[in-house]
This record gives structure tokens, C-alpha cells and sequence, in this order.
């Protein structure tokens, strides 16, 4: 009998988180990477407490875009590399679904972990609880949009030996909308000002990338596959 | 299995890599209970050949046909009917024998752990079924591979240099799969330098440089 897409999602779904578990390093890494790198801001700059609050929408954000980098380089990489990708190509499963499935899976173990961990640099950075729920909504989307825009890097990347390098420059100037209207989003929030116009934004890209990137990354990954 | 005698066909095939022009105007056809044994000297373009003929390597020129359908024409649809073992394991070293089999093959079609237990039984690796990839020898993850085709129960097997780090016992055993697979109304492809010891129909292409 036949697989339906719904199972064979659920399945590679399954399949990603089971080897995200079994390497708990590779998990820990990015979500590591953030805390670090949010707490190293104020112990270099020696600031007050209000300017801390001041710094802290940026920070996170920076912090937030470049830990879900570190993970990217592996969304594809490692299953070509050991001739996996193949095999999954040719489940007759259609590669699109195999790779919103893993991107959907990779969303999982490192954008909306950052989520979850948030709180904890915001409380360190002095983030009124109030913008807790805006800054985290506002992560996931940025993440989420994030993950589609990696997948296309990393489709594109595979064959490349420095591909995590060229994943970066690729990835980054497109994350830029992000950076600017998260942040926004999370200043605001701060503040009390009306945070709806830069989530919308947020928003909106979150819904362009996952309707067009994953085709995109499909077209990306079957050229790199011949 | 059943599949109508119009089979496995390719025509015509070529194929650049660069400037070097590795596959010129292959051509073959292979029907249910056949076996086509491809060889040739070292970089010839046998492995190019079978991707090819998986889909996933578009021929610059030339056409890969299945039941008498080009196959980019429902290229998910042959994609299930097939197996294809690369001259890799392909296999998840952190994941168990069993795992692995369960995520490749589940998405071909339902089965459930017996049917998987079995197959590595078959193959001759059921007391690893649940040790991860990482810690079987070169031949026992080649004999997960094999069990992962078997499981598939698929008509088309394309089988790249499949004898590798197989022991004598080992290599008679995939020998006795292929025999029942063509036997059972199934086609096979198979990469292999030697002589294929199998009382079926085998045909053989050689590809020169």
C-alpha cells in the first residue's frame, strides 16, 4: 500500500528530530551561541541598566539570526554527504514535500528552541515582561522565515566544501527585513508603542517564504542532486 | 509483481560532465526477468548510467522510458516502483539498522517492524537491527542496504557495485535476491566488475571509454 503525504511528512519529521536527539551537541550548540553571545554585549560595553534596555531588541535579534545559522550549513549537507539525500529523492515522495518536511523539522530543534530560551536572555537584558509575548512572537516569525530562507542556501550550497561561508552571504542580506522590523517589533513593545505594523511585516515575509521558498529549494536541490 | 513487457528502456542516452563526454548514445531495453549487467573499466559512466535511469541525472540527450512512458513524464510514480542501492550504504550512522530501514522504506510503502526484521534476517544482519549504523562493518551495512532494496518490494532494482565488502557467503546470498527477484517477475540493473554467477536471463552492456 501506498504512503499519503501526510504520513510520509510525519515520518521524515520523525526521522530529523530522531537524529537531532541522538547528536544533543549539535542542539545545544546554537541555542549555547545565543545565550553567550547576548550575555558577552553588556559585560563588553559597560553600560547602565536603561541603556541596556536600549541595546537589548538588537542584540537578541543579531544573536537570534546568527545562532540559527550555525545550524543551517547541516539541513541538507550531512544527508548528501552520506547518500541519504538520494534515497529520500527517490522515495516517490516528491522532493518538495521531503524538503518542507525537513525544514519544517529543522524550525523545530533550533528556531522555536531560541524561542523557548528567549525569556531567559530577555530577563538578563532587562526586557520588561510585558514585551515577552511580542518578542516572542515576533522570533518565531523571524525564525520561521529564516529556516525557508536557509533552505534555499543551503540546497544551493551542498556541493560546496566552505558552503557554511557562502550559506551566510547568501542568507544575511536577505535576513536583513528581519533584523530591522524584529527589533522594531521588540523596541516598541518596550516602550508600550503599538508593535502591530512591524509584525505585520513580519508577518508578511513569513508568509512570501513559505509559500514560494520551498520551491525554490526544491529547484536548488535537484540541481545540485545531478 | 506485475509489470507489463514494455519494462525498462533507455535510448540514446548522453551525457557531459564538464567537456568530457561520459555516456555516448547508450542504449538498451530490458524486459520483466532480465538482468542487464553493466561493466566497464573505472569511470566509464556506469554509476552516471544508473542515475540516469533513476531520474535523478537529466541525460543532455536521449530517453529513459518505463512501461512505455518517458519517465519525466511521472517521475514520482517510477520513483516508487524502484530501489536503488549507490555504492554508498546510504545509511544514517546514528540511527539503528532498523531505523533506517523503517524511515527509507515507510516512505515507499506501509510496513511494519516484522516485515523490516525479516528483510535484515533475510540478509543475514537480524542480530543488528537494533545496534546503530555506526558500529557495523563495511560488509553488514551493505547488507542493511541490501535488506532496505528487498524491503521495498520494488520491480526495478538498480544496483550499484552491490559485491562490495561482501564475503564469499555474503555475495552468494545477494546473488540467490537477484536470482528470486528476476525469477519473481522483477527487472534488475546491476552494476558489478566480475561475472555475474545467476541462472537467469542476464544481458550484458559494457561501457568503454
Amino acid at each position: 500500500m501506498s504512503v499519503g503525504a501526510g504520513q510520509a511528512f510525519v515520518l521524515i519529521v520523525q526521522r530529523e528530530l530522531c537524529l537531532s536527539f541522538r547528536r544533543p551537541e549539535q542542539l545545544f550548540q546554537p541555542l549555547v551561541f545565543f545565550l553567550i553571545v547576548t550575555t558577552l554585549f553588556p559585560l563588553g560595553l559597560s553600560l547602565q541598566l536603561s541603556q541596556l534596555r536600549d541595546i537589548a531588541p538588537g542584540v537578541l535579534w543579531v544573536a537570534a539570526l546568527l545562532s540559527s545559522l550555525l545550524s543551517l550549513d547541516s539541513l541538507f549537507k550531512s544527508d548528501a554527504d552520506d547518500g541519504t539525500l538520494e534515497q529520500l529523492a527517490l522515495s516517490g515522495q516528491g522532493l518538495t514535500l521531503i524538503v518542507v518536511a525537513k525544514t519544517c523539522a529543522h524550525w523545530l530543534v533550533t528556531g522555536l528552541a531560541l524561542v523557548v530560551v528567549s525569556p531567559i536572555v530577555a530577563t538578563a537584558l532587562d526586557i520588561p515582561t510585558g514585551a515577552f509575548e511580542t518578542m516572542m512572537l515576533s522570533l518565531t516569525l523571524g525564525t520561521l522565515t529564516l529556516s525557508w530562507l536557509g533552505a534555499i542556501g543551503a540546497g544551493l550550497t551542498i556541493g560546496l566544501r566552505r558552503g557554511n561561508v557562502l550559506l551566510s552571504l547568501i542568507v544575511l542580506p536577505l535576513a536583513t527585513p528581519l533584523l530591522i522590523f524584529g527589533a522594531a517589533a521588540t523596541e516598541r513593545a518596550i516602550s508600550g508603542t503599538s508593535t502591530v505594523g512591524a509584525l505585520y511585516f513580519l508577518a508578511a515575509l513569513c508568509v512570501f517564504t513559505c509559500t514560494l521558498a520551498p520551491f525554490a529549494a526544491t529547484a536548488a536541490l535537484r540541481i545540485t542532486l545531478e | 509483481m506485475n509489470i507489463a513487457p514494455a519494462g525498462l528502456e533507455f535510448e540514446k542516452v548522453h551525457v557531459w560532465r564538464g567537456d568530457r563526454h561520459v555516456l555516448q548514445g547508450v542504449s538498451a531495453h530490458i524486459r520483466p526477468r532480465e538482468l542487464l549487467h553493466i561493466s566497464g573499466p573505472n569511470g566509464t559512466g556506469k554509476t552516471t548510467l544508473l542515475r540516469v535511469v533513476c531520474g535523478l541525472l537529466r541525460p543532455e540527450q536521449g530517453s529513459v522510458s518505463w512501461l512505455g512512458r518517458s519517465i519525466t513524464t511521472f517521475r514520482t510514480e517510477y520513483q516508487a516502483a524502484l530501489a536503488y542501492a549507490s555504492h554508498e550504504p546510504a545509511l544514517k550512522s546514528d540511527l539503528t539498522a532498523l531505523e533506517n530501514l523503517r524511515f527509507a522504506v515507510g516512505l515507499k510503502r506501509r510496513i511494519t517492524a516484522d516485515e523490516l526484521r525479516a528483510a535484515l534476517n533475510r540478509t543475514g544482519v537480524g542480530a543488528c537491527a537494533d545496534l546503530p549504523a555506526r558500529v557495523l562493518s563495511a560488509g553488514q551495512r551493505r547488507r542493511v542496504a541490501m535488506a532496505r532494496v528487498l524491503a521495498m518490494n520494488a520491480s526495478v532494482w538498480l544496483l550499484d557495485e552491490p559485491y562490495t565488502n561482501l564475503d564469499a557467503s555474503g555475495a552468494e546470498l545477494l546473488s540467490g535476491l537477484l536470482h528470486a527477484h528476476v525469477e519473481g517477475g522483477g527487472l534488475a540493473l546491476v552494476v558489478a566488475h566480475h561475472d555475474l554467477a545467476i541462472p537467469c536471463g542476464i544481458r550484458r552492456l559494457e561501457l568503454n571509454s
